[in-house]
Parts: structure tokens; sequence; C-alpha cells
């Protein structure tokens, strides 16, 4: 069995998600190659065949063209599964991977179990496996499901790929940078956040102030953000900031894998929602099943006392 | 310019989910719907688009499924599409993502679509696959997880959302699809006048046999709920005594109370 890693590399770096990629590999048992449109300069350690094109020439985000290399890359490894990890590159060009070889994907795989591919569905409220029909398999990982074992070691064996170069459909123009940040809440030993299930922004107060009492910090998930409720930078999950609080406080957060990715190495997790079966208590080690909104002020007074 | 939003209907995230008999998908029973958050994105981004072209572009709004799904395709003509396309298919959750994205391609095909809006992903399957095939099928341009849009004589801007925060900014030509981000926009809610207005919008059916041509390439195995992590407490009750219990657990199994 063949794996063909596509590694990434953004905003001038090699990032780390390859080895998760490694991981990956190695639970499916399969032997491993691994494309990078990346830098020479810039390589993953890995005892392997590197295909290599490089983001001088091909542009860090130009699907059209970073599509061409993964497939001659596959055309010469002729691998049984093609991995991308979940993120913001995997998402986009998984799919046009697949459609080029008219083959399947299965998107955001977070586990193996007996070999099987499982993915989340219904906001994590339920699990599935995906069968493959094809004879090849695209897959893309969650970030975060696979924990690469050990230090990684090894120098790959590079191959550089030249594909003909007419021009992608989509061009880059550039990146703009998070905004300025407030907070670190990546050093923060406790975290209180908020959710839509608060309901409206005034209620916000009411999480920063069991935050307070608490002497943490003010934590957010997307919708929370988004609807301008609390800025960015308290932003927790795979677009926000990626957390590890000695106590992680979740008001009416429902524990979607996104918001989960950014605060599932919190040693303990307290999770205060009206729905028994939100997929937060999948993670929380207590699940208080309760409103917010009478729940977070009562806490705040018994902790301010 | 010809603009097609593609939508899905999807099951309140908030519900209770069952199985069904074959266990390998969500029982429909007692289940709530509405449109896929992310689509509302797409079409609102569609009719703010219309509105700043001064009503020039048609925009037609297209959802695969059952007959409930005709109450989304009523809500996307109430917020200002123009017409629908309910492509009917009671088995829509047998198909995979290469299936559905081949029957939009399908009906898109050769009804010269400029834009086409579609949500990053749905919230049931969450594959994020659809909108990029359908795009590759057709040979567009296309960006993903849109959370800014903008348009000038034939050139899209969009923003696409990345991790820790960051945008990446690209530009494309039409013909062009780009799938849509919380973040995006605000949908807004049809109001009275433009629902009465919608009910005379026209909303064509067209049979899924008459599109489908692919056989799928993944296929469920099955599905069940997350396994719950051992040593996960519940406490339910009254606030006071859930008050107490859990203050007594974090002085015991945390540092963080014990200066408190
Ligand atoms: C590419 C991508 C990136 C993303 N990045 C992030 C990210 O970085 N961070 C992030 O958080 N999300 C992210 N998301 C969004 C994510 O998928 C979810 O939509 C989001 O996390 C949901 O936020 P929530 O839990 O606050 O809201 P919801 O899912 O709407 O949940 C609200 C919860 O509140 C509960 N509730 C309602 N009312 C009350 C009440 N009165 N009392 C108690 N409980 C109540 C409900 O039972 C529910 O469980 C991303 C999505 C995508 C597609």
């Amino acid at each position: 069995m063949k794996a063909l890693l596509i590694a990434e590399y953004r905003q001038g770096k090699l990032l780390d998600t390859t080895y998760e990629l490694q991981a990956f590999a190695g639970l499916l048992g399969a032997e491993s190659a691994m494309v990078l449109v990346g830098s020479p300069a810039d390589l993953p350690k890995f005892s392997g065949k590197l295909y290599l094109a490089d983001v001088a020439k091909y542009g860090e985000y130009n699907p059209d063209l970073h599509k061409k290399v993964v497939l001659e890359a596959v055309a010469k490894e002729n691998p049984d599964y093609i991995v991308f990890v979940h993120s913001s590159y995997g998402w986009d060009l998984a799919p046009r991977v697949a459609a080029a070889l008219r083959v399947g994907q299965v998107s955001e795989v977070v586990g193996l179990p007996d070999g099987k591919f499982e993915v989340t569905c219904c906001n994590a409220k339920l699990r599935r496996t995906v069968a493959p029909k094809s004879a090849r398999t695209v897959i893309t990982i969650q970030a975060g499901a696979f924990s690469p074992q050990g230090e990684p070691q090894g120098a790959p064996q590079v191959e550089v790929i030249d594909v003909a170069d007419p021009a992608g459909k989509t061009e880059f123009v550039g990146y703009e940078a998070a905004e300025q940040k407030d907070v670190d809440l990546t050093r923060a030993e406790i975290i209180v956040s908020a959710g839509r299930g608060v309901g409206k922004k005034e209620n916000v107060q009411v999480i920063a102030q069991l935050a307070k009492a608490l002497g943490g910090e003010l934590g957010a998930s997307r919708p929370v953000v988004d609807a301008g409720w609390a800025p960015h930078s308290h932003q927790v999950g795979t677009t926000g900031q990626t957390v590890s609080p000695k106590l992680y406080v979740a008001c009416g957060i429902s524990g979607a894998i996104q918001h989960l990715a950014g605060m599932k190495k919190a040693d303990f997790v307290v999770a205060i929602n009206k729905d028994k079966d939100a997929p937060i208590g999948e993670i929380a080690d207590v699940l208080i099943v309760a409103d917010v909104m009478q729940f977070v002020p009562a806490m705040t007074a018994r902790c301010a006392r | 310019m010809k603009i097609l939003v593609c939508i899905k209907q999807v099951p309140d995230m908030e519900s209770r989910f069952k199985l069904n008999s074959e266990g390998t998908w969500y029982d429909e029973a007692d289940l709530a719907f509405r449109m896929n958050e992310y689509d509302e994105y797409a079409v609102e981004q569609a009719v703010q688009l219309k509105e700043r072209l001064a009503g020039e572009p048609e925009i037609t709004v297209l959802s695969l499924g059952p007959d409930r799904v005709v109450e989304a395709l009523k809500k996307a003509l109430a917020m200002g599409a123009d017409r629908a396309v309910h492509v009917k298919d009671d088995k829509y959750y047998q198909k995979d993502p290469w299936q559905v994205a081949s029957v939009i391609a399908g009906h898109a095909a050769g009804q010269g679509y400029d834009l086409v809006f579609t949500g990053m992903q749905s919230q049931d399957r969450g594959s994020a696959q659809v909108g990029v095939t359908v795009a590759e099928l057709l040979g567009f341009g296309c960006a993903t997880t849109l959370v800014g849009f903008a348009y000038e004589a034939g050139v899209i801007t969009a923003k696409r959302e990345l991790e820790g925060g960051s945008k990446g900014v690209v530009k494309l030509k039409l013909p062009a699809l780009v799938t849509c981000q919380l973040g995006l926009n605000t949908p807004r809610y049809p109001t009275l006048p433009n629902i009465m207005k919608a009910k005379k919008k026209e909303i064509l059916v067209q049979p899924v046999s008459e599109l489908l041509k692919e056989a799928e390439v993944t296929g469920t195995g099955g599905m069940y709920p997350p396994a719950k992590r051992g040593g996960g407490i519940v406490i339910e009750g009254e606030v006071n005594d859930q008050l107490d219990k859990l203050m007594g657990i974090l002085k015991e199994k945390t540092t963080v109370l014990r200066a408190a």
C-alpha cells in the first residue's frame, strides 16, 4: 500500500502538520512519498522520496498549478491514497485532485477504527465511516487528529517536479495579517469562552465577568466573533487561537470540531450547555446542563466571594 | 450575468439525532430543517451583488433533495433570488459528494452561468467537496472559504480565510465559483412583501434521474454516536446544587481554585 502525502508551505514556512501526515500514513501501514510546493531551503525531515516544486515559481496559492504538480507525482508514484491535511490548503486542493482523477475523497478523517475511515457529521453529534469505492482515494485528515510519534528524522530523496506553466485561473494577490492581538490566550491559565448560546452581545460581558472573577481571560467561539460581540483575538479554534489552559470553561458552545481543534489540549474542561447531547460533552470533564445566563452569574458570585 | 446559488437544507444542529433503520444516516422524523448556514451567506452574497449591479444579474437557486427542500428554495427566493430549480431526490443522502457535484454540473452545463456561489460545506455531512468539484467539472476558476467578496468588471477579488486569522487575497475572472464562509456577510431576513412576491416566482422541478450520470465513488459504512470520553461528569439539577458539585470537583481535580 502506498500513500502520497501532500505537505504544506505557508507564509514562507513549511508547516508542522506535515508530520501528522506521516503519522497517519504510519497508522495506515502505508509506504509513503511526499509532495511539497515549497522551498529547497526548508525541507521536512522524512526518509523517502520527496517531489519538490519550487514555491518561487509556483506560488503558495495557485490551486490549478499545484493540482498539476500533485497529478504529476501521482503519475510517478501510482499511490493508493493521496493524503492532505484538512486545512485551507487541503480542502481547497484535494477535491480538485479527486475530480481530475475521477476518484473518491474522504474529508476530514478523525480516526481509523478497524482500518475504516471515520469522519464526523452533524456538528460532531454523529460519526460515520466512509468506504472508498474507487481504486485510488483522496483523503484529508483533521488537523490535530493524528499526533506524530517521536522526533521526525531522515533526509528526503528530492526529485524536482516541473510542470508546463500555463497561468492558473486564480491569481494570488497577498496575505492580510491577523488583527493585532490585545490578549495572548496561548499563555492564559484559565479561559472562559462565550459561544453563540449566550444569545446576545451584552451577555458576553457576563461571561467576561466570570473570566475576571477566576483571574482568567475571555475566549470566544467563531459566531460570537463574526457577530462582532468579541474581537477576533479572543477566538479559539482552527481559524483562531490554539490554547492549552489549566481550565477551560465553554459557555453556550456546541463543540464543533473547528472549535475543539483549538482547545482540546486544555487540562480540564467545564462546559455549560442547555443541551445534554451537545458534542462538547464528549470532551468535557464536567458538563453542567443549564442555561448559561442563570449558571454563569451564580458562579461568578460564588468565585468572587 | 447569470448567477447560480447552490443550497442544501439541513437539520437544526441542536436536534437530537437518531439513526435510520439501515444505520447509514440520521432519521429525518421529528427533525426541523433549515437552510444550511454556509449557504445563507452564499444567497446573501448573490443578492448583494445583484443589488450593486442595479438588478441586472439573474439569480437561480438550486437544491437537491426531497420535497421539504422547497421551503429552503422559497426562503432564497424571498431573500431575492429570481427562480429556483428543485432537483427532486428522496434518496439524496445516498449520493456521495461526487454524484451531487455532477448532478449540479449537469444542470449548469449549457445554462451559461457566469458565477456560482455555494456554501463552504454542509453542516450535516461537512465534506467541503461539492462546490470545488462543481467548479472543476465546469472548468471554472474557484476560490474557497470566502470571508470577503468584491466584484468589478468581470473580476472577483476574494478574501479567503486561513488558519490563525490571517487571510489570503486572490483574484479570479468569470466564470468562477466561490464557496462562502461564516463572516462573509449577515444574511437578511425575508420581509413579508418579499415572501409574497416569492410565491409568484418559478420553481422548476427536475427528477434527479435526468441529471445523474455518475456512479458513487465513496459509500457510507456505518453511522453511530461518538463514544463518550470516559470520566466526563454530567451535572443536572438546580443551579446552586450544580455549583456546589462543580466547585468541589474543581478544588479536588485542578489547582486553579485552591487560592480562592
Ligand atoms: C473552515 C472553518 C473554520 C472554523 N473555525 C472556527 C474557529 O476557529 N473557532 C470556532 O469556534 N468555530 C470555527 N468554525 C465554526 C464551527 O464550525 C462552529 O460553527 C462554531 O464553533 C459554533 O460555535 P458555537 O458553539 O458558539 O455555536 P453553536 O454551534 O450555534 O452552539 C451553540 C450552543 O449553545 C447552546 N445554547 C443555546 N442557548 C443556550 C443557553 N441559554 N444556555 C446554555 N446553552 C445554550 C446550544 O445548545 C448549542 O450547543 C469554523 C468553521 C469552518 C467551516
